[in-house]
């Protein structure tokens, strides 16, 4: 069951992995940034578990998440209006306070 | 390493070669057919290895790197195995190969 | 096969110091450049896929045949698959709706099947420009468009384009006008992403295959505009 709807804001959690050996499938870039859900993708295997070759262990929604390149880059140069999309996995998003319907 | 600095992109291109074209199928055989791996773990292989593999390895050697690391990790080939084959195909190659320098 | 795995401890099963006697990326001895394409030469790494697919075999896990049927089966993918694709949509916007909506049974319609891969289409528009990239590693659609090429996998596309993606598309050549949006697509997961040009413009009337002609793969990359570029492009210059 998907915990978010489309258009609602998150923002994508700031940890950082423990030592390795570990596996991260959020990209460095987008940590602690805010974006909106552009679309729920369904569900899939976690690849953080994945990774260690454990195929059977509870599957995560996944998002696509849109972000506007000035909220990512404080430096981007181009327009406002450009954007970037991840696919980001349920157990890296965190809702943001006051944002979204109850 | 999104977002971190770099040179312009060089557009430069070469075609698959044999041996990486098995490369890649012996993933795809791995993962899709026998599902003996996972993508994950040919990712997470790959990350494993040292910080100056992106430089010092092309792609499919990464790759065949990271597929043989996960075969011995699941104990699908030993270290002795693969120890014994690379220098029984190494010794081949080098009887068949002509002077060189 | 290899019996479950998931019961694999999370840490010190996974350090690799067993087999540090057979990877040697430092080894000056096997250093060699960049791109090299002489299957004449026996390299380090050359001789480990040799022998790995030898062990694979002897155990009985693979079959030369299955891995000679992978490697045709991959060579049958190619962009010219991904040009029939949206010279479809072009000219029927049937086609283009149920491209968008449903890729995989579109696309099966034209015979041609994406096997395992979960396709979002990314539809160009007056408004909006994409563009594909892999940050963590090198996803592309290839049960469409076969193997990528090499700079969708280097170092500076990968960091540079989903930073300063004008800079980039730039020297592919693209300029996209500032009221344009342009749309990176990071292929992080479990998505694979097809670019649908916009149809150029001065082409009405063209035959569906005359159109197919001006897509490239790069267009379907989103890093040019269809009829620029690509394998397919027209001899217009």
């Amino acid at each position: 069951m998907a915990r978010y709807s489309v258009g609602d804001k998150v923002r994508v959690r700031a940890v950082f992995p423990p030592t390795p050996p570990t596996h991260v499938r959020t990209p460095h870039y987008i940590r602690g940034c805010v974006g909106t859900i552009e679309r729920i993708c369904g569900e899939f295997g976690n690849p953080e578990e994945l990774a260690f070759g454990r195929r059977y262990g509870p599957r995560s929604t996944l998002y696509r998440v849109r972000f506007r390149q000035v909220d990512v880059w404080p430096d981007y140069d181009g327009p406002a209006a450009d954007h970037v999309e991840i696919e980001i996995y349920e157990f890296w998003l965190e809702p943001v306070e006051g944002e979204n319907a109850a | 390493m999104g977002g971190l600095a770099g040179g312009e992109v060089n557009r430069d291109e070469h075609d698959y070669a044999l041996w990486e074209k098995r490369v890649d199928a012996m993933m795809m055989l791995l993962t899709n057919k026998l599902q003996i791996m996972t993508v994950d773990q040919l990712r997470k292989g790959i990350e494993a290895l040292p910080p100056d593999a992106y430089e010092n390895m092309t792609y499919y050697e990464r790759w065949i790197a990271s597929v043989t690391n996960t075969l011995l990790d699941e104990g699908v080939i030993t270290a002795d195995e693969l120890a014994s084959k690379m220098a029984a195909i190494e010794a081949q190659a080098q009887a068949h190969a002509p002077e060189a320098g | 096969m290899s019996g479950p795995s998931d019961t694999h401890d999370h840490g010190h099963h996974h350090d690799h110091h067993h087999d540090h006697d057979h990877m040697h990326p430092y080894d000056p001895d096997h250093h060699h450049p960049h791109r090299e394409d002489q299957d004449d030469t026996m390299t380090y790494y050359k001789v480990m896929e040799s022998a790995v697919r030898e062990l694979l075999i002897e155990k009985g896990l693979i079959t030369p045949e299955q891995v000679h049927r992978q490697i045709e089966h991959m060579d049958s993918r190619t962009p010219a698959n991904g040009a029939r694709i949206v010279a479809r949509a072009w000219v029927d916007p049937d086609f283009k709706k149920r491209l968008i909506e449903t890729p995989k049974e579109a696309i099966a319609e034209i015979g041609h099947d994406i096997g395992p891969m979960h396709l979002i289409v990314l539809e160009n528009t007056p408004e909006v420009h994409n563009v594909v990239v892999c940050t963590l590693c090198s996803c592309y659609p290839r049960w469409i468009l076969g193997l990528p090429p090499d700079w969708y996998k280097s170092r500076a596309y990968r960091s540079r384009v989903v930073r300063e993606p004008r800079t980039v598309l730039r020297e592919f050549g693209t300029e996209i006008a500032d009221n344009r949006e342009v749309l990176v697509h990071d292929s992080t997961a479990d998505m694979r992403y097809f670019v649908l040009p916009m149809r150029p413009e001065g082409t009405e009337g063209m035959s569906e295959e005359d159109l197919a002609a001006m897509v490239g793969r790069d267009a379907m990359i989103g890093v040019v505009e269809a009829g620029a570029g690509g394998t397919g492009q027209l001899a217009a210059e």
